[in-house]
């Protein structure tokens, strides 16, 4: 109940959020232009629609999850707005859980404005809009899930500067890791001792994408989404239990 | 050796902070003692810097304490159930300011599970005691400071607690708006409640407190009864004003006084004790000058207060 009281006020105050809506913008305008590009475009404008649509949500949702995660709990402390609620009753990890709760649902929000937008696209262009498409939406939502996990980890302990470079780093490398680990193969033991223990302990972020599997029509299972899944919401219950941690024994200066 | 009735106990807290990039360490707190009873309205004074806000950052469970221990209501600090009995103002108050006053307290008492009907007839109670029942639905951000610290007052108050934590209280305010949260602070107290504020504000802590305790420095350096510490070795001042004396005698007065000053044919002068009352008294007959008026001054705390700095800052840079 605390959590939810603490994750409302958060979505009411991420809707303040100017940059929210300038980020929820572009996205409507990447998904609208690929109708006046598939127009220029020869052969298979389906595919083009789909790739550059499933893209442009990925993107713009990880900007929001960054771009709002990182003042999520910095800004609270920077503000001292975070006193009156850490001297109530509420231990800490509940304030944390409650503000990424609050993160989610504005994400969820926006993800839900650039999906209608994609489908109107989608419906308009006599794209046929198959359950893969709906699949793969479901996965971006998870990595966004997963990257406002990484930035309130962040946020917990470095500025807000800091905190959006780390996160950035984290979700460029949590998407080249399975490539870096190929590549090193190539490389001398430690290297590749290095790369391993990247591509270990940063999520894998390529597990979230479906877009292949949607442009080539290649099945996804219900057994794969399940344990994509299960990853996931894993990896970010971890980041979010990591981040109680660092939270709890920190000092509000 | 725990007090049936402590409310607010603290033994050998200490607080260092690690500044700059080499991380000196800097002492904010040096070994604090105190014991806060049961519905005593409690002053925790000293000047900028002394440790004050450090302290109840510490009772609040926003910092921790490098050694030593407190407990509120006999348990540790940081306990969830204490916490649930007390109601924090914290140092000029930061809240999300884009609710409105209504929003606000409504957001505070559902982190008390406070909800629907009884809520709303709580914060009807507490607008009203803090005079801002006008600004319900007017947004934080267009609030006065002074609006600001009473609505802060408000939310201290929503889950009716036992002990009251106010972080400078009367900061910022008018002499009205001190008055009228002195008011309240008796109010408070009058129903039970055990209040602990931290200011610099003497004449407010001597009308208002029962007991007080000085820091300087993060060093402890008095605590007690307001009247005794005032009265403590205190020999109470007189002031004199004379009219016609000749030089001579001011001579002679200046060997006596603490003070003198001129004015005109008129001197005023400060004795230390009453003991030089009677030489004065000669003098002036002696010299059949008049006696305008004689005066005995009370010792405030704000005396005490400055005496104590006098006293301990050069012993406090030794040890430094
Ligand atoms: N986060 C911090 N890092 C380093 N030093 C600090 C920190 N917080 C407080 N201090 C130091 O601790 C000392 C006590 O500060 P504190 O804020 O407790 O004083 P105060 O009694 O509340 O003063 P004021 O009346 O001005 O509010 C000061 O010397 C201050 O510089
Ligand atoms: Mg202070």
């Amino acid at each position: 109940m605390r959590i939810l009281s603490i994750a409302v006020n958060t979505f009411r105050e991420n809707l303040r959020e100017k940059l929210l809506y300038n980020l929820l913008f572009f996205a409507l305008l990447m998904i609208g232009s690929s109708i006046l590009l598939s127009r220029i475009t020869l052969g298979d404008y389906h595919r083009l629609i789909l790739d550059l649509g499933l893209a442009s949500i990925n993107l713009f949702g990880v900007l929001i999850a960054i771009f709002v995660g990182i003042g999520l709990v910095s800004k609270e402390v920077d503000r001292k707005t975070i006193y009156t609620i850490v001297s109530k009753p509420i231990p800490r990890y509940e304030f944390l859980l409650g503000k990424y709760c609050g993160l989610v649902i504005t994400l969820f929000a926006n993800t839900i404005v650039m999906v209608v937008g994609l489908l109107i696209v989608l419906q308009v262009m006599d794209v046929p809009i198959t359950s893969l498409v709906f699949k793969s939406l479901a996965l971006i939502f998870l990595e966004l899930m997963v990257i406002t996990a990484v930035a309130v980890l962040f946020s917990t302990f470095t500025s807000a500067t800091l905190s959006a470079i780390f996160t950035l780093a984290v979700y460029m490398i949590g998407h080249l890791s399975g490539d870096l680990k190929e590549f090193s193969k190539k490389l001398d033991e430690v290297s590749q001792m290095v790369v391993n223990a990247i591509y270990y302990t940063l999520p894998n972020l390529e597990r979230f994408n479906l877009k292949g599997h949607v442009i080539h029509h290649l099945d996804f299972g219900m057994a794969d989404m399940a344990l994509t899944l299960a990853y996931g919401l894993t990896y970010a219950a971890f980041l979010l239990l990591l981040a109680s941690i660092v939270f709890q024994r920190r000092d509000f200066q | 050796m725990e007090h049936s009735d402590s409310i607010l106990k603290t033994a050998g807290l200490r607080k260092t902070f690690k500044v700059g990039f080499w991380g000196r360490s800097v002492t904010a707190l040096e070994g604090l003692d105190l014991d806060v009873r049961q519905g005593e309205v409690f002053g925790f004074l000293g000047p900028n810097g002394a440790g004050k806000t450090t302290t109840i950052k510490m009772l609040m469970g926003l910092i921790y304490p490098t050694s030593g221990q407190a407990w509120l209501f006999g348990r540790p600090i940081g306990d969830q159930e204490s916490k649930a009995r007390l109601g924090f103002l914290p140092e000029s108050p930061y809240f999300y300011d884009y609710l409105t006053g209504l929003e606000f307290l409504q957001f505070y008492g559902h982190l008390f599970g406070l909800r629907g009907v009884a809520l709303g007839k709580r914060i009807d109670e507490l607008l009203e005691l803090v005079g801002m029942s006008h600004a319900r639905h007017l947004q934080l951000r267009k609030f006065s400071k002074g609006m600001l610290q009473r609505v802060g007052i408000a939310q201290a108050l929503i889950n009716d607690p036992e002990l009251v934590v106010l972080d400078e209280p009367m900061s910022g305010l008018d002499p009205v708006g001190r008055k009228e949260i002195r008011d309240l602070i008796l109010r408070l107290k009058e129903s039970g409640k055990t209040i602990f504020f931290s200011s610099h504000i003497l004449h407010d802590a001597e009308l208002l407190c029962d007991r007080v305790a000085i820091i300087l420095k993060g060093r402890q350096v008095a605590c007690g009864r307001v009247s005794e510490l005032i009265d403590e070795g205190v020999a109470h001042s007189v002031e004199v004003v004379i009219d016609g004396l000749g030089p001579e005698e001011l001579a002679r007065l200046r060997q006596m006084a603490d003070r003198v000053i001129v004015q005109g044919s008129q001197v005023l002068v400060v004795l230390p004790s009453r003991q030089q009352v009677g030489s004065v008294l000669e003098l002036i007959r002696g010299a059949r000058a008049t006696l305008v008026s004689l005066t005995p001054q009370k010792g405030s705390l704000e005396d005490l207060f400055i005496r104590e700095v006098k006293n301990k800052q050069p012993e406090l840079r030794e040890a430094v």
